[in-house]
């Protein structure tokens, strides 16, 4: 197993007994440079690998992160020469990359980039990658450092892991070998079992990195360091003070083009099962004893464990799909009649569910999990609301605006934090009303933080995994999710409509109404 | 459009800074430093530009110093609330004896509580800690090579460094330093001898062969070359030479024993990198301090000559006997 170490890349710390003299853990200004090593990506013509990874590969480079010796291999149905992928890729750089162009960067990232014609069952095709990835060993020196990105479907999970292992390229005699995933890990917990062990039939836990691209690791670190780093926060974060929690992810697009995998996946699979229970389970897990990979997961599996969708599933939970209408000034179509999407379906593009948390510190404290398309804005945020007051000292027409106190994590689009309290309004009537304060972390740091997908990236080639889900962690989000699944299935109904640019079903309302509260507007 | 101020005082300048924030809507909260920038008529232009380009990435409030002491005694302000600086951005020229009391004109100028930060663009007074402007701040930066000699430039920053200074000198050498810890990741082999090549009397080249020797515990020959900067650094390790030479502006190799010979970006960086890189940490940088005491060790007394040097004895980095 990688050591959680910091200090050195784990990659070298595992090889042998040797330290590098030039490196020097109070040395904080010395980057942590990926070692050689080849990027192989599997679905190189999607809009992600375009728009998302391509840029996040240079953008790296430009920032001195990837070392010399490092290769970039795309695998294709396209039929396309090495040029005429490196054209593409520069490209979506030219487009796409956060960093300015230079062209002393490109030149040093083109001379290691390569492209492998075939399909995902052509075994010659395998051997021309398998060829293909020696001869950058030796040409690039990439010394046998191979990750693998499945940017592809999960249903080829399978066959492209197989093949890998079939023509010995997960073999880690000679260098390692690392295989990354995106979610969706299956589509409930028997699927995400099967997954599993099609994975590990090939590859070790160790060596598979399951990515949500939704969850950066900045993001889950300025979380950790919100709680943790802080004193103010942590003794108000329990059931003494907390009277609930919201957490939204909302977009303002229906589903374009994504018809094909989105009808019979749905939202609560789509964002629920990984994106937003990953934010419930670091904003309710206990104090992990260090910032290590397997303290941080110990904690987010106990926390986990410890949570269960509400019963009484009608009662609590809540699930819709976008009528056509008009959202944000434009006419547009509803979800049963986008392309390719049958009348009948009964996919949800709303999903709202209660968690509630069987431990000292949450227990009483409902956790509202919500996310939609076609709402308002796009906006993804962690909202802890807390209890009123049992007295109010002032007479009832001073406070009638005031609402609770909360504490919202915003972390998108801008990421930062938002206090809400009670202020005097100035003048000479005793008037409360509720004001934010507000911290912006792209006002106060840096215009260029790395972008998720760059640390996304060095982390795999540093084989640095704190802040992947392990499958421990994907299937307890499915334990929690499938009785949900398995009720609206159930139903047997298609789930209720609501407006375009509204925040959602009136069943989602009501799930909240009968607990005593209402959605926060975000 | 600038608020300007002729012949005015700290308290005068606070209160149209407050006034500004009031009609613009804005507590001018988010900032996380307070950036003064001790410089010249001369050099204003390059120092006024990479003070609005570091601050993009640590949005701060920029107070620009000039010292005027052969003018008339007083106090001369601008707020350029039209700059795209996403602080304040001030200039506070001090006239006659004012340039002996900055301290008087800062302090109601300072963001509360948070950290302050001073940067020489050029001429830095020997003694960082002691300097009227120097003690005000946390962390303090100088530039050897804007000095006029950037040897004794970094000779003096030697002798009298203390916790929270740091040289542009230094931050010049990150990238090298980087490809060469990069390159040792990879060989994985001692050291047995090293060369810095670089410009004659070129600060960051010291600094680097005095880390290398630290870290390295051999030897290291700095050879003269035309330059720019430093040019190359070869170790030897009983695998084979590690090199890394910039032979142009926008292109170098990297060579190490059994791999292809490849080109790897490492152009000069400018001033406004640099500053923005230094901004980024503002506790101390150990690693430096150890660097600079190598160099002292190294040199002596007497390579230096350091007659009529007071030696500070309070200075954690001392001259060996």
């Amino acid at each position: 197993m990688t050591p959680d170490s910091a200090a050195a890349p784990a990659s070298q710390a595992t090889d042998d007994a040797y330290t590098n003299p030039l490196r020097d853990p109070r040395d904080r200004r010395l980057p942590r440079i990926a070692g050689p090593s080849v990027l192989v990506m599997f679905g190189v013509t999607g809009d992600l690998a375009r728009k998302k990874l391509m840029p996040a590969v240079y953008d790296l480079a430009n920032r001195g992160l990837l070392p010399p010796g490092f290769a970039f291999v795309g695998f294709a149905r396209r039929d396309w020469e090495d040029q005429d992928f490196a054209e593409v890729v520069g490209e979506a750089v030219r487009q796409h990359a956060r960093t300015p162009f230079r062209e002393e960067v490109w030149q040093q990232l083109l001379s290691g980039i390569r492209f492998v014609q075939g399909e995902f069952t052509d075994d010659e095709a395998f051997a021309r990658l398998k060829a293909t990835l020696d001869d950058l060993d030796r040409t690039q020196g990439t010394g046998g450092n191979h990750a693998f990105y499945l940017s592809v479907p999960p249903k080829f999970f399978d066959v492209v892991l197989e093949q890998l292992k079939h023509h010995g390229m997960a073999d880690q005699q000679h260098g390692w070998k690392r295989v990354i995933i995106e979610k969706p890990f299956g589509h409930d917990l028997a699927s995400a079992k099967q997954l599993e062990k099609v994975v590990s039939a090939s590859f070790t836990e160790d060596q598979v990195f399951r990515i949500d691209h939704y969850l950066g690791k900045e993001t889950v670190q300025n979380l950790l360091a919100l709680r943790f780093a802080n004193t103010m926060f942590e003794p108000l974060w329990n059931n003494n003070f907390i009277s609930h929690v919201q957490i939204t992810m909302a977009e303002d697009i229906g589903i374009g083009g994504r018809a094909g995998y989105y009808d019979g996946v749905g939202a609560a699979r789509d964002v629920i099962q990984n994106h937003l229970l990953q934010l419930f389970a670091l904003t309710a897990m206990e104090e992990p004893t260090g910032m290590g990979a397997s303290v941080l997961r110990a904690e987010k599996e106990k926390v986990l464990e410890a949570a269960s969708a509400t019963r009484k599933f009608d009662l609590h939970t809540a699930r819709g799909i976008y009528a056509g209408g008009w959202s944000g000034g434009e006419l547009v179509k509803g979800y049963l009649e986008e392309d390719g999407i049958p009348e009948t379906s009964t996919t949800e593009t709303y999903a709202a569910i209660r968690v509630d948390v069987h431990n000292r510190r949450w227990a009483g404290v409902p956790f509202y999990l919500r996310t939609g398309k076609r709402m308002p804005s796009r906006v993804t945020e962690v909202a802890l609301q807390f209890k009123t007051l049992p007295f109010v000292p002032f007479n009832a027409h001073d406070t009638a605006t005031l609402g609770g106190n909360s504490l919202v994590l915003r972390i998108q689009p801008e990421e930062g934090v938002t206090l809400r309290f009670g202020a005097k309004v100035p003048g000479t009537q005793m008037e409360v009303r509720d004001v934010n304060m507000d911290f912006d972390y792209g006002s106060s740091f840096t215009e260029s933080s790395p972008e998720a997908y760059e640390r996304l990236i060095l982390d795999v080639l540093l084989g640095d995994p704190p802040l992947f889900p392990r499958s421990k962690e994907v299937e307890e989000s499915w334990r929690i999710l499938d009785p949900v699944l398995d009720y609206w299935e159930g139903t047997g109904t298609q789930p209720e409509t609501y407006r375009p640019g509204t925040w959602g079903p009136k069943s989602a309302r009501d799930m909240l109404a009968r607990d005593g509260f209402t959605w926060r507007r975000p | 459009m600038t608020i300007e101020m002729k012949n005015t005082t700290a308290a005068k300048v606070a209160k149209a800074l407050l006034d500004w924030h009031r009609e613009r809507g804005s507590s001018g909260s988010g900032m996380v430093h307070t950036f003064v920038v001790a410089t010249d008529r001369d050099d204003f232009d390059e120092a006024y530009q990479a003070a609005l380009a570091a601050n993009r990435e640590h949005p701060s409030r920029i107070l620009i110093v000039v010292r005027d002491p052969g003018a008339e005694d007083g106090l001369d302000a601008e707020i350029h609330t039209d700059s795209d600086a996403r602080g304040d951005m001030m200039v506070l020229t001090m006239r006659g004896r004012t340039v002996e009391h900055p301290g008087s004109v800062l302090r109601p100028l300072l963001v509360p509580d948070l950290p302050v930060v001073v940067w020489w663009p050029n001429e830095a007074p020997e003694d960082l800690l002691t300097d009227r402007i120097g003690k005000l701040a946390d962390r303090r930066i100088t530039d050897a090579l804007g000095a006029e000699d950037p040897t004794q430039a970094i000779i003096d920053r030697a002798y009298y460094h203390s916790p929270g200074d740091s040289d542009l000198a230094w931050t010049r050498t990150t990238r090298w330093r980087a490809l060469l810890a990069a390159a040792l990741d990879q060989v994985k082999a001692p050291v047995t001898a090293a060369t810095v090549e670089a410009a004659t009397d070129n600060a960051p080249a010291s600094l680097l062969a005095a880390w290398l020797e630290l870290k390295l515990g051999v030897e290291v020959t700095v050879s003269r070359t035309d330059g720019p900067g430093i040019t190359a650094v070869r170790m030897t390790t009983p695998s084979g030479p590690i090199e890394i030479v910039r032979i142009g502006p926008d292109e170098t190799v990297y060579r190490v024993p059994d791999q292809p010979e490849r080109s790897v970006a490492l152009r000069r960086r400018p001033v406004a990198e640099l500053v923005t890189e230094e901004l980024r940490r503002m506790d101390d940088d150990v690693v430096l301090a150890d660097v600079l005491a190598e160099m002292v060790r190294q040199n002596g007394q007497c390579a230096l000559d350091l007659s009529g040097h007071p030696g500070n004895l309070q200075h954690p980095v001392q001259p060996s006997a």
